[in-house]
């Protein structure tokens, strides 16, 4: 293990870089606040390199685990550390964030400084997120990081911007404070503890568990968003100018489902098997019904959110099978679900810079005269939908055979979601792409430039890198499942 | 008896040395401002500032760190007051800063009257904070208010401003009524006004406890009445809006300090025997507090009103961790819960000034900037100080990385580990209401165009205060750790 603090770096590294950025100041520096954000994007997706190169792929253990006294008073830690759950999420983090400063370059002309620092610094704050050991150090940075969004969400998103920023950030504080009185009364309850890990230790009885585990499920539920408290996503999605949405797609939605790996299944194993048929019932319910509010959309946006959701679904559902296969599905579905909805959502941010409208009616016959953006969107199309050879068949297939396992039914349930996802994805695609040039925008429309085609390239590495070679993904996650599960399976009652 | 008898005792002025100083130096200001021949009365302010130093040198020199009384146990000197009186010094310092300019474009305002009254006050807060004897404390507290009184009505051809300073007068003088009344009842029943005799007779139980518990209820309206509590809050929103907005600031940070000061002398000094009984009451004025505080600030169109309600609000939030100090006559959690009101009362002060401070920045050329509105845009206008303000409000809000999270956070500890979940459950629900209304404020900072782009113009000075003021917001959010342990500490030594 190196002594190079890499967690440490990973956090602060775009946080400097968001604060240097601000400092150029007026748009009138904005190619040099771009350059400056990138190279910051750049920087901070380089040191989280070394977490995956030099991870140990045979201990559950917490690996580059940094731990320094920080409010001692209350014994709050600055305790650092990644196992095979959290690792991918730091690097997939980073790596978006380099995608997002790229895809808002031409596209953001207003406040461009601002607008990068926010990206940067929520990066920083996401990655605290992910590698945080200590109770009250997660909240810190969960809760902190709603700032960036709201602001992204608010000063740069659409017509409806102000509704949708305040939706987002008093929905996820609504759940986020429940959260934080189980976090005090886990303090008390532990004899004046912030660790995680000791809290993984702590017996706890049946009753306490069970408030315990609604209280994070509050929290970790509207993050994700299950079914029925998801309405806010739809909207700041809608409003989120294209970089948000890929950020909020591609990591946001995950910090609620790395939430319940962290806190519920391991700090109230009894009540997570007691609650797991609610779980269960939440999830489906996103995969079919959600599903099914998806077919009838008309805003392109508004379609990828909902299929967010559903897709979402398929995490909560993996979890609460209790299952290796379950587990390790579920988080290959969260990475994949990163690179292919940030990309869906980068596609349609593609044309609505050009044609100014995420309506489906609006476009017709795109392959007419955008071809090679034509052939990319095919491409997360079918990932979005689970095509095989794509990274959106491996997650969801896992899952579906960890559900066999369960109970044919809820096998046969998500398993719908193979049709109704190819159903809504593909006739979008249809409707948008193929067909007759629809109108006059569409024959103006331009093909991707340079740029644009980078993102791209990008995005369809990770989607077909993972469909095809799952491997190095789900190798670095084995111990620390396997790790969770023997956690999850003890009785923590005494 | 003759005169060698009677024991002539010369108290310990040592302790005292700050509060003689400043009430000196208020006198000379007065007369010394007579000489002044210039309209900006800088002489006059100079001097002000450099009293305040100068008591703050003197507390630091004189504070031995022990529990110390001295005018027959009338006085008492020990480290929460020295901290305290500190904290004072540099709140009533900057609070002047930030005034200075607004009140030079008031004719009425501009003169040396208004730094000997600030001194005054000031004078009157120390006594609070120091007293041991329910008259000084009251002597203490009418010295303040009067002071105040003044203060907000100075700028006497504004109506409102004048309206208020009736509306603070005569509701004032009706609390101070109250206090009185109570007090007197307390000393029906325990035979003394010393308040750490209070405390030993009713921990001897020599006491009429039927009168007793009826003064009790008395000093808590008194006190709330001060504190700016549901239901004695009438005049905080008509005051807070109607009085220039240079007092408002002064109102809404320094007597909060004072105010605590007072809490704690009366109750936990004085009276943690009855902790049942107070803590009931404080629990429903708290309770309610940010209940009507955070809801009515929905409503408000106007910022001074709005921080108003919210001041109330955080009053309620910081009176939490008062009431949490004994639990079924356990007293193991006191220190804790106390030291976690008092880190509230300080981080508050702090982000009210700069708060407060922010509209002063924006009120120029004799008009006043108060409404949420005229902070339209600006992000355009300076994002610098959009920047801090924003950061001041997510610290009302209770977010972090800012200072208000952890004051929050450690009066919600001290709750939940009195075993209170529901009083902590209700307090972030209404956080959670009180979210809205700052989120509000910084959306009209970033989300709307300005109504005119101009640029903000301020004195240099100003500028650099504010953004300390904004910045220690941030840092101490970062780092809380040190004012936490000195609340503790002080505390510690103290109690």
């Amino acid at each position: 293990m190196s002594a190079t603090p890499l967690l440490s770096l990973a956090i602060w590294v775009p946080i400097l870089a968001g604060l240097v950025v601000l400092a150029t100041g007026s748009d009138r520096n904005a190619p040099l606040a771009r350059m400056l954000s990138l190279a910051g994007a750049l920087a901070g997706l380089l040191v989280t390199i070394p977490l995956y190169t030099g991870f140990d792929l045979h201990t559950p253990a917490m690996q580059f685990v940094e731990l320094k006294t920080w409010i001692p008073r209350f014994n709050v830690n600055y305790h650092l550390g990644v196992d095979g759950i959290s690792m991918l999420f730091v690097i997939l983090n980073s790596f978006i964030t380099v995608t997002v400063v790229l895809a808002g370059w031409q596209v953001i002309d207003n406040k461009v400084a601002q607008y990068n620092a926010g990206f940067l610094i929520m990066s920083g704050l996401m990655n605290g997120i992910f590698s945080a050991l200590d109770g009250l150090l997660f909240y810190v940075f969960f809760e902190a990081s709603l700032i960036p969004l709201y602001l992204i969400i608010g000063v740069w998103g659409g017509p409806r911007r102000v509704y949708a920023a305040f939706k987002f950030f008093l929905f996820t504080l609504f759940g986020s404070l429940l959260f934080l009185i189980a976090l005090l009364y886990l303090f008390i309850a532990s004899g004046g503890s912030f660790s995680i890990l000791d809290w993984h230790e702590l017996p706890i009885g049946m009753t306490p568990q069970s408030w315990l585990f609604l209280a994070f499920l509050v929290a970790f539920a509207v993050k994700v968003p299950m079914w029925p408290v998801h309405t806010w996503l739809p909207d700041a999605h809608v409003e989120a100018p294209t970089g948000g949405s890929i950020v909020l797609a591609a990591i946001a939605l995950k910090l609620g489902a790395y939430g319940f790996l962290r806190f519920s299944l391991p700090i109230t194993p009894d009540a997570s098997h007691a609650f797991a048929g609610l779980l269960v019932g939440l999830s489906l319910i996103a995969i079919i019904y959600i599903g099914f509010v998806a077919l009838a959309q008309e805003d392109m946006k508004k379609l990828v959110a909902y299929s967010s959701i559903a897709h979402m679904g398929f995490v909560t559902l993996g979890f609460f099978l209790f299952t290796a296969l379950g587990v390790e599905g579920a988080l290959v579905q969260m990475i994949s679900h990163g690179f292919v909805s940030g990309a869906m959502f980068f596609s349609i941010g593609v044309m609505y810079d050009r044609a100014h409208s995420r309506q489906i009616v609006d476009y017709g016959g795109v392959v007419n005269t955008m071809p090679k953006f034509a052939a990319f969107f095919m491409l997360f199309a079918m990932a979005n939908a689970g095509l095989p050879a794509t990274s959106g068949f491996v997650g969801e297939f896992m899952v579906i055979l960890a559900s066999v396992e369960h109970s044919f039914w809820v096998a046969f349930a998500a398993a719908s979601t193979m049709i109704v996802g190819a159903a809504y994805t593909l006739w979008m695609y249809k409707r948008v792409v193929f067909g007759a040039v629809a109108n006059h925008h569409v024959a103006d429309l331009t093909d991707i430039n340079g740029r644009e085609f980078l993102i791209f390239v990008l995005f369809a590495v990770g989607a077909l890198g993972m469909g095809l070679y799952p491997q190095p993904f789900t190798e670095v996650m084995h111990s620390s499942v396997n790790d969770l599960l023997r956690h999850v399976a003890l009785s923590k009652i005494q | 008896m003759t005169l060698a008898d009677m024991q002539f005792v010369t108290p310990d002025l040592r302790l005292a040395a700050a509060e003689i100083f400043i009430s000196l130096m208020a006198c000379l200001i007065l007369l010394f401002d007579l000489l002044v021949k210039d309209r900006k009365r800088t002489a006059t302010f100079v001097a002000t500032q450099l009293t305040l130093v100068a008591a703050a040198l003197i507390t630091l020199a004189t504070s031995s760190g022990e529990i110390s009384y001295t005018f027959s146990n009338m006085y008492v000197g020990d480290l929460m007051g020295d901290l305290l009186k500190l904290l004072l010094y540099v709140t009533v310092l900057v609070v002047l800063f930030y005034s200075r300019g607004y009140i030079l474009e008031r004719e009425q305002m501009a003169k040396g009257e208004y730094y000997a009254l600030a001194l005054f006050a000031t004078l009157g807060m120390m006594v609070m904070i120091s007293a041991n004897h329910f008259v000084i404390v009251y002597v203490g507290l009418e010295l303040l208010s009067l002071s105040l009184y003044a203060m907000v009505a100075m700028n006497r051809d504004s109506v409102p401003a004048t309206e208020a300073a009736m509306k603070y007068f005569v509701l004032g003088a009706l609390a101070s009524g109250l206090l009185l009344y109570g007090m007197s009842m307390i000393y029906g029943a325990t035979g003394t006004l010393e308040i750490t005799a209070v405390a030993e007779r009713l921990y001897t139980g020599q006491v009429d406890r039927m009168i007793l518990v009826f003064g009790l209820v008395f000093v808590v309206s008194g006190v709330a009445f001060k504190l700016g509590v549901v239901p004695f809050h009438m005049w905080i929103p008509d005051v807070y809006h109607g009085a220039p907005t240079a007092v408002t600031l002064f109102i809404a940070s320094a007597p909060k300090l004072a105010a605590f000061a007072m809490l704690v002398r009366l109750m936990v000094n004085g009276m943690i025997v009855l902790a049942q009984d107070w803590q009931a009451m404080l629990i429903l004025l708290a309770v309610l507090s940010m209940a009507i505080g955070n809801i009515a600030a929905i409503a408000q169109t106007n910022l001074k009103r709005m921080l108003a309600y919210s001041a109330i609000s955080h009053m309620g939030f910081m009176l939490l961790g008062m009431v949490t100090g004994v639990v079924s006559g356990d007293a193991r959690f006191a220190l804790n819960a106390y030291s976690s009101s008092m880190f509230y009362v300080i981080t508050y002060v702090l982000t009210s000034a700069g708060t407060f401070g922010m509209i002063l920045l924006l009120a120029r050329g004799g008009l006043e900037s108060d409404e949420i509105d005229d902070f339209r845009g600006l992000n355009k206008r300076s994002p610098w100080f959009a920047g801090m303000m924003m950061m001041m409000m997510f610290s009302m809000a209770g977010i972090p990385f800012f200072v208000g999270f952890f004051a929050k956070f450690s009066v919600l500890q001290a709750v939940v580990a009195a075993g209170y979940l529901w009083l902590a459950i209700v307090a972030v629900a209404f956080s959670l209401i009180g979210c809205f209304y700052y989120l509000r404020v910084v959306k009209i900072m970033y989300f709307e165009q300005p109504v005119s782009p101009t640029p903000i113009e301020a004195p240099a000075q100003m500028k650099i205060l504010l953004s300390a003021n904004s910045l220690a917001v941030a840092l101490l959010g970062i780092f809380p750790q040190a004012l936490m342990s000195l609340c503790a500490f002080s505390l510690l030594r103290s109690l």
